[in-house]
């Protein structure tokens, strides 16, 4: 897995920077929550649905060992191999073999971030393949050289101009414009169906995975997902172990709810569940079907008090009504997930060291609470994580001795009263005339960015108990 | 007075009124007390504890949190002018806390209110002195723990309806973060400016005089922006308003 959140600080500072951008971001800020709040009102059984997902998605995880036999159970019954990957390398090395036994020259991908997650293109292009996104979003910032910015939206990065220049440059069609969107949605078309009717192997993700009938759903608006899925001899589903589901009907269950939270459509255009290889009676379909589940890190994180990230359906809702991603970009947080989810999931992947800014980088407003459709509370998770990083003494050490501090003082009233008295007293005579400073000593984190209001005079205390003396 | 039908409440300051802004706990006293209530100062009160807490460092929130639980638990209610501490005792506190102590947190939790919500939904406040003159057009911004941890959305709105005869100026995605987030501010100064801009223009866009909220922390720093941007845009806290307090300096103005 490629990550740099390390670089949190550096990225999103570039990021600010960049004002067209800044302004891009914003437009879309306040565009998705709309979609999705439109669609949610319309709806009007989200909170009971979501009640519902949420117990069926615990209840799966509590009882994971039992619903992972009997998905390979009834998967290997309908005449799929599977295959469990205990991390990332081991994933890819699956997907090579497989391609390899088939001397597979050419691979058509769907979305998946799963394999975002094991950097499982890079791999295979190392092992001689060609492999080809063929979601719009994701074949954009494949030919771009780029990662995906956003788990539903992998291009929501990019303009419409800096697509077509990347287009123009990239495809050898000879003389043409692309100005208008559809034009632009037209030539990817027409380049992808090449890759569809000549690819070997098809790699595909999936939603969720149904126990009962040994199903993958995949849910997507293109339809490239059925054409990976469909018209390559082999077929690959790449999920991890916690996309499991009892029935069927908790898969349509939990889509219900994934697809208005992520954009803000009742439905997407193509809802798939796939069985298995081509039966006798079949007129089309792949001839043999693998599915990889991966774990990297997934039962760890079962067994741990963050377990409940687990039940996130990969909607991106939380993405799309974070104000610091709205800030920011999918791109600062340098992992495969951005945004409050992803800043719960990368240090539990990667590590706490190295992902010490994610869980930091949230102002714990709770707006991606309210509309997770799974209702994780991310800001309590992302809270625990700062818990961990301060026993472990990743937080730096002036920050935990400070709130020590902050503390020694306010645990004694009469030391708190003196002290505040003084300092807030001096301060409220120096700032009287101006009204607020535009540097303080000990406070260059807030005045760096804004001035620092003056306080009002004396505290309310020192006045409130000057009332009371005078009153008895 | 010491009417035994009145409701008994004790106040619960804020550190940041307490040491910035000592008009807005005076307005919320004067409030409590024109909705008939008994109001009481806990003296030893100083901070909920928050500052550690979201901080993930429990252990210097603990102490504080158990303090407050002992300063306020005789209470009838507690009420605070700020969604954030409210929410802090009612809703953090709880899941701070183990044991006998998380029970004494539960109970405390049932009776504290932030400010409007308790002059609203408990003592039903609609009468006040009229404002001498016409407020200007006001616009609200929905503090996040105050709106999301205490249900605070109408409360506010309603109150400068009946109290003051204003109706608010509503901003655009009045209910997203200004970037303050305690301190989130000082860690990540540039992206707080940037999410502080950005509700800066949606209440700027609404051409209201003042800007106002339930939350001091959020007012500061919108005042902080505003301040070293040069806007021009007054930031008052609503008790104040609601108290008709309007003729100080605002938050970050001089004696003028």
């Amino acid at each position: 897995m490629e990550n740099h959140s390390e670089l949190f600080y550096a990225l999103s500072h570039d990021a600010l920077s960049d004002g067209p951008e800044v302004k891009r971001r914003a437009a879309m800020a306040q565009f998705l929550p709309l979609m999705r709040d439109m669609a949610m009102d319309e709806f009007g059984a989200f909170e009971e649905l979501r009640q519902h997902v949420k117990r069926v998605r615990q209840h799966t995880l509590d009882n994971l060992d039992y619903y992972l036999a009997r998905f390979e159970l009834e998967a290997t019954n309908n005449g799929n191999q599977v295959h469990f990957a205990s991390d990332g390398a081991e994933l890819n090395s699956i997907v090579l073999d497989i391609c390899q036994q088939h001397n597979a020259r050419r691979v058509a991908k769907g979305k998946s971030m799963v394999t975002e997650e094991t950097g499982l293109n890079h791999y295979l292009e190392r092992g001689g393949l060609d492999v080809v996104e063929t979601d719009l979003g994701e074949y954009i910032v494949q030919q771009a050289g780029e990662t995906p910015s956003h788990i539903v939206g992998p291009a929501l990065h990019k303009s419409r101009e800096s697509i077509r220049d990347l287009f123009l440059e990239k495809h050898a069609l000879g003389e043409r414009e692309l100005n208008e969107p559809a034009d632009i949605v037209a030539e990817a078309r027409r380049v992808l169906r090449e890759t569809f009717l000549t690819a070997d192997v098809g790699i595909i993700g999936a939603n969720a995975l149904v126990a009962d009938t040994g199903y993958s759903m995949l849910v997507t608006n293109e339809g490239n997902g059925d054409l990976c899925a469909n018209l390559p001899s082999v077929l690959i589903v790449c999920t991890t172990l916690d996309r499991l589901l009892p029935r069927g009907e908790d898969a349509s269950a939990m889509q219900r709810l994934l697809v208005r939270s992520a954009t803000g459509q009742p439905q997407t255009c193509y809802t798939s569940f796939y069985s298995g290889p081509r039966r006798e009676d079949d007129s089309d379909g792949p001839l043999e079907t693998h599915i990889v589940l991966l774990d990297n890190e997934r039962t760890d994180i079962l067994a741990s008090d963050y377990r409940e990230v687990l039940q996130c359906i990969r909607c991106g809702a939380c993405m799309n009504h974070c104000p610091i991603f709205a800030a920011v970009g999918g791109h600062s947080y340098g992992s495969v997930y951005p945004g409050p989810v992803g800043s719960v999931l990368t240090p539990l992947l990667s590590s706490l060291e190295q992902a010490e800014a994610l869980p930091n980088a949230c102002t714990s407003c709770g707006r991606c609470a309210e509309v997770c459709p799974a209702d994780i509370p991310l800001p309590d998770l992302l809270r625990d994580l700062r818990h961990d990083l301060s026993e472990q003494k990743v937080t730096p050490r002036r920050w935990r001795f400070g709130m020590r501090l902050h503390a020694f003082v306010a645990a004694r009233p009469g030391l708190y009263r003196a002290l505040t008295n003084l300092g807030f007293g001096l301060l409220a005579r120096l700032g009287r005339k101006k009204g607020s400073f535009q540097h303080l000593p000990l406070a260059g984190g807030w005045t760096s960015a804004r001035d620092f209001p003056a306080p009002q005079g004396k505290t309310f205390m020192a006045q409130y108990q000057a009332r009371q003396a005078i009153d008895e | 007075m010491n009417d035994t039908t009145a409701p008994q409440v004790s106040l619960f300051v804020t550190c940041l009124a307490d040491l910035m802004r000592p008009s807005v706990a005076f307005a919320a006293l004067r409030l409590l007390e024109q909705a008939g209530c008994e109001v009481s100062v806990p003296t030893e009160q100083t901070c909920c504890g928050q500052p550690g807490y979201n901080s993930g460092e429990f252990a210097s929130a603990i102490p504080l949190a158990k303090r407050t639980i002992e300063l306020f638990e005789h209470a009838e209610y507690v009420v605070a002018p700020s969604g954030s501490c409210a929410g802090m005792i009612a809703h953090h506190y709880p899941r701070l806390l183990e044991g006998a102590w998380r029970e004494r947190a539960l109970a405390l939790a049932e009776k504290t209110w932030e400010l409007t919500s308790f002059l609203t939904d408990v003592v039903k406040l609609d009468t006040a002195p009229a404002h001498p003159t016409a407020l200007p057009p006001i616009t609200y911004h929905d503090s996040c723990a105050g709106l999301r941890e205490m249900g605070v959305r109408e409360q506010p709105r309603q109150l400068l309806k009946t109290l003051c005869d204003v109706e608010v100026a509503e901003m655009h995605q009045s209910d997203v973060c200004c970037g303050f987030g305690g301190t989130f501010c000082a860690k990540m100064p540039g992206i707080s400016a940037q999410m502080a801009d950005d509700k800066l223009a949606s209440a700027a866009a609404t051409e209201a005089a003042i800007l106002t909220g339930g939350d001091l922390g959020c007012l500061l720093n919108l005042a902080g922006r505003a301040r070293r941007e040069g806007l021009a845009i007054e930031v008052r806290h609503v008790a104040e308003i609601l108290s008709g307090d309007l003729y100080g300096p605002a938050i970050g103005e001089g004696d003028h």
